[in-house]
C-alpha cells in the first residue's frame, strides 16, 4: 500500500510560519448540554452568509464578526491555498466527491431561523432520542428545530470556577479580544493553514471553537466541557479550537455528547490544536454522534514539548463519513502521546479514523489503541503513521488496532504506515481482525440473552477497556448506544 | 411435574441433513430424576444436547422436544433457555471484555418481566453465596467469562452460571472432562446442591467417575443415534467392567 500523504504528511512546516493575531470569531459553538434542558432564550439570528463559497462570503464573515484586517487576510489566503489543494482521493475515499461545496451553507449566525419543523424530523432519530432519554427541549434542538439551546448559566458557573485558579476558558473571539498575545502564539502552528485540504478550509471560515488557557503548575480538576457554551445552530460546523496547557498544567476537555446531532448542514470540518508546555497534560475526549448525512473531516493535532504528555481520547459513532487522525508531535525530550480510538460503522457509514504520532526528541514514546467496529455493511478504516528520525535515540511506539466485523457484508481496512530509522528504538505493532463467532452468540444465546442482546454484549466487550478510559456518564451512555446501534444488526 | 419429552428425534448437522447423527431417540425426563447418559465417542451425545438447545449447526429433521409437553423446537435458542432449559457446555466459549459477574446478570436481568429492575445489591449477595459453595474466589467475576480459564475453571463457571439461573431442565454435557478428582467434587457438589423435585437433569458422560458423586436415578446407553439400553446406577457400574463391546455384540445378535 502506498503510504497516504496529505492528512497524513509530517508536518515539516511547524512552527515556521508566524501569524499576526488580535480579534475575531462571534460564535460560541459546540456540543450539548445533557441537563440545562431549562435554559433557553429566544434569540434572533441576524446572519447568514447564504449557500456557496466565495472571497465574498469569506469578505461577509468577515465583516459580520467584525474582524481586524489581517484576519481577513489570513482567511483569504487560506481560501486560495483550499482551491489549489485537490480532493485527496488518490488516498482517500471517492465518496469525498460527492460533497457539493456550493450547496453549503458557510456562515449562519444568530439570526437564521431553522427551517425544518418536528414533523419533518426522521422517525428513527425521534426514536433514539426517546431510547436515549434525552428530555424534550433538548430533542427539538438537537434535531435542529428549535435553534437556541443556551446553557449560559452553567457554563459562566464552570467558567467562574476554573477562574479562581487563572484558567481561561471562552469562546475564541473573547479570546482574540482578550488574550491576542496568548492565542496569535500557538494559533496556526501546530496545523498550519496548508496541512491538507479540509484545514485550508477550515482556516477561511471558521467560526466557534473553544479557547483553553491553563497557567504554570495548575491542575484543572473538573474537565472542562464543550457543550457548556452552545449558541447557533451550526455549532461545530467549522470551529477552531486552542488549548494551550502551560508548564507542569493539567487539564481535561470534552467535545460533543452521545446523542445523535441532526445538522442542517452536511459538512462539518474543524480544526483543533493542543500545546502541552514542559511536563502539562492535556487529555481531549472527543464522542462523535453526527447524523448519517454529515461529512465529518476533522483535523486534530498536539505538539507536547519535554516531558509533556497528550492523550486523545476519540470515539467515533455517527457521521456519513469521518475522516479523523488525532496526533501529537513529540517535540521535547521524553514527551508521551497517546491515542485510544473507538469507531463503529453502521450501513451507510465509512469511519475512516486512525492516528499519526511524529517523533521529534530524544526518549520520547508514543501509544496509539484502536478498536473498530463494523456493522451490516458499514466500513471503518485505520489508518496510522508513526514517524521516528533517524537521529533520534530511545523512541518507542506501540501500535494495536483491532477490528470486529459483525456481518458477513462489513469491511475493515488497515493501513498503517510506520517509519523508524535508527537503531535504539522499540517499535510494536499488533493488528487483529475478528468475527463474532456463531458459537459465541449462541452460547449467550443459551444463557438467556436475545442474538441482539448478544451482539451488544460481545461488542460491549470488545471495546470495554477502551471505553472504561472514558469519564463515567460517557461511558455509560456510550454502552447505551452500542445497545441502539447493535439492535438492528441481527435478522 | 414438570418434563421434557425427547420423542423419536431425528438430528443431522445443518448441512448435511440427509446423514442422521440422533437415530430415533425417545427418553422423558422429570423433574426430580438425573438420567445419565453414557456411550463411547461419536454415538450422537454432544448432537443431542446441543439439538435440544436449539444450537443453529444441527437440524432437527423428524421427531419432537417438548417441554411440558409443549414443543419447544419453534422457539429460539435464547427463548428455550428463558423457558428453563440449560446446556452446560463441553466447550464454553470466551467472551473477551465481558466479565462473569456482568455476563451473569445479564442474563438474570433477561428473565426479569419488562421494565422490571435487578436489585443489584440481592444479585450480588446471591452470587457471593453461589461462589462460596462452588469454592470460587470472589476476584473470579471480574474476569472475562472463560478468556483464559482452566479446563477446571470453565467447568465451575458453567454451574455458578447454572446455580445463578435455575433453570428446570439441566442438559450437562461431558461436565466431567479435563477435571481433576478435586474440581469433580467441587462441580458434583454444585449440582447435588440443586437437586430435588424442581430440578431435573440430563447428565452426558463417558465415564463412570462422576456417577460416584451425582448418584443418577436412570442411566441410558447411546450408540449409534438412539438409546440401546436402559436401567439403574449398576449398569453404570457394569459399563464400567464390561465396557461398550458387550452392549455392541448384544446388538449384533439382537
Amino acid at each position: 500500500m502506498k503510504p497516504p500523504s496529505d492528512l497524513l504528511a509530517p508536518p515539516d512546516a511547524l512552527l515556521e510560519s508566524e501569524v499576526d493575531t488580535s480579534v475575531a470569531m462571534e460564535n460560541p459553538t459546540v456540543g450539548i448540554d445533557q441537563t440545562a434542558g431549562d435554559f433557553t432564550y429566544d434569540v434572533k439570528y441576524a446572519y447568514d452568509a447564504g449557500s456557496g463559497l466565495s472571497e465574498d462570503t469569506i469578505r461577509y464573515i468577515s465583516d459580520v464578526k467584525k474582524e481586524a484586517s489581517w484576519i481577513l487576510d489570513f482567511r483569504l489566503k487560506a481560501y486560495q491555498t483550499f482551491l489549489s489543494k485537490p480532493m485527496p482521493t488518490h488516498w482517500a475515499t471517492k465518496d469525498l466527491e460527492n460533497i457539493d461545496f456550493n450547496k453549503i451553507r458557510y456562515y449562519l449566525s444568530q439570526g437564521t431561523k431553522p427551517k425544518r419543523t418536528w414533523d419533518e424530523v426522521p422517525d428513527d432519530i425521534k426514536k433514539t432520542f426517546e431510547r436515549l432519554g434525552i428530555p424534550e427541549q433538548e430533542r427539538k434542538f438537537l434535531a435542529g428545530v428549535e435553534a437556541q439551546f443556551d446553557s449560559e448559566a452553567a457554563y459562566s458557573n464552570v467558567k467562574d470556577i476554573v477562574a479562581k485558579q487563572g484558567v481561561i476558558f471562552c469562546n475564541s473571539t473573547e479570546a482574540l479580544r482578550e488574550h491576542p498575545e496568548l492565542f496569535r502564539k500557538w494559533f496556526g502552528k501546530v496545523i498550519p493553514t496548508g496541512d491538507n485540504k479540509f484545514s485550508a478550509l477550515n482556516s477561511a471560515v471558521f467560526s466557534g471553537g473553544s479557547f483553553i488557557y491553563v497557567p504554570k503548575d495548575v491542575k484543572v480538576a473538573m474537565p472542562l466541557q464543550a457543550y457548556f457554551r452552545i449558541n447557533a445552530e451550526n455549532f461545530g460546523q467549522f470551529e477552531r479550537t486552542l488549548i494551550i496547557a502551560d508548564e507542569g498544567a493539567e487539564v481535561t476537555y470534552m467535545e460533543g455528547c452521545t446523542a445523535p446531532k441532526f445538522s442542517t448542514s452536511t459538512l462539518h470540518s474543524a480544526v483543533v490544536e493542543l500545546v502541552a508546555l514542559k511536563g502539562a497534560k492535556i487529555q481531549y475526549i472527543t464522542v462523535q454522534n453526527w447524523a448519517n448525512n454529515v461529512f465529518n473531516l476533522v483535523t486534530k493535532r498536539a505538539i507536547a514539548m519535554e516531558d509533556a504528555e497528550v492523550k486523545w481520547i476519540d470515539c467515533n459513532i455517527g457521521s456519513r463519513l469521518t475522516m479523523k487522525y488525532p496526533g501529537v508531535i513529540l517535540k521535547g525530550k521524553r514527551a508521551r502521546g497517546e491515542v485510544i480510538s473507538i469507531a463503529l460503522a453502521n450501513d451507510g457509514q465509512h469511519q475512516d479514523t486512525g492516528a499519526k504520532m511524529v517523533h521529534a526528541a530524544d526518549d520520547t514514546t508514543s501509544v496509539i489503541v484502536a478498536k473498530s467496529i463494523s456493522v451490516g455493511q458499514g466500513r471503518s478504516t485505520y489508518r496510522g503513521v508513526v514517524h521516528i528520525p533517524k537521529h533520534l535515540k530511545g523512541c518507542k511506539n506501540n501500535t494495536e488496532c483491532d477490528a470486529l466485523l459483525i456481518n458477513s457484508n462489513s469491511r475493515t481496512d488497515t493501513y498503517p504506515a510506520i517509519v523508524v530509522r535508527g537503531d535504539t528504538h522499540a517499535v510494536q505493532h499488533e493488528a487483529s481482525v475478528s468475527k463474532i463467532s456463531e458459537d459465541m452468540i449462541f452460547y449467550m444465546q443459551q444463557r438467556g440473552l436475545t442474538e441482539a442482546q448478544a451482539m451488544s454484549l460481545a461488542v460491549n466487550g470488545f471495546v470495554n477497556d477502551l471505553v472504561r478510559q472514558f469519564p463515567m456518564e460517557y461511558s455509560v451512555e456510550l454502552k447505551r448506544l452500542i445497545d441502539l446501534e447493535m439492535e438492528g444488526s441481527v435478522g | 411435574m414438570p418434563s421434557l419429552e425427547i420423542r423419536d428425534l431425528f438430528v443431522a448437522l445443518s448441512a448435511t441433513p440427509d446423514k442422521p447423527i440422533v437415530k430415533g431417540l425417545t427418553l422423558t425426563i422429570r423433574t426430580g430424576e438425573v438420567h445419565a447418559i453414557m456411550g463411547p465417542n461419536g454415538t450422537g451425545k454432544s448432537t443431542l444436547s446441543k439439538a435440544i438447545a436449539g444450537h443453529p449447526d444441527y437440524v432437527i429433521t423428524s421427531g419432537d422436544v417438548l417441554l411440558d409437553g409443549k414443543s419447544i423446537l419453534a422457539m429460539e435458542p435464547d427463548q428455550r433457555a428463558r423457558a428453563g432449559i440449560f446446556l452446560a457446555f463441553q466447550y464454553p466459549s470466551e467472551i473477551p471484555g465481558v466479565t462473569i459477574a456482568n455476563f451473569v446478570r445479564a442474563a438474570v436481568q433477561a428473565r426479569l418481566a419488562e421494565g422490571e429492575d435487578l436489585d443489584a445489591t440481592a444479585y450480588y449477595k446471591r452470587l457471593y453465596s453461589k461462589m462460596d459453595l462452588l469454592k470460587i474466589d470472589r476476584k473470579f467475576t471480574s474476569r472475562a467469562v472463560n478468556e483464559g480459564f482452566s479446563g477446571g475453571e470453565k467447568k465451575r463457571c458453567e454451574i455458578l452460571q447454572m446455580a445463578m439461573l435455575e433453570p428446570t431442565f439441566a442438559l450437562m454435557d461431558e461436565t466431567d472432562s479435563g477435571l481433576d478428582i478435586d474440581a469433580l467434587r467441587i462441580v458434583a457438589e454444585g449440582v447435588e446442591a440443586m437437586r430435588g423435585d424442581k430440578f431435573g437433569v440430563m447428565l452426558i458422560t463417558h465415564y463412570q467417575r462422576l456417577l460416584d458423586y451425582i448418584v443418577p436415578d436412570f442411566v441410558h446407553v447411546m450408540y449409534d443415534g438412539r438409546i440401546v439400553k436402559s436401567g439403574d446406577k449398576s449398569l453404570a457400574l457394569e459399563l464400567e467392567a464390561k465396557g461398550y463391546d458387550w452392549i455392541k455384540q448384544e446388538l449384533a445378535t439382537a
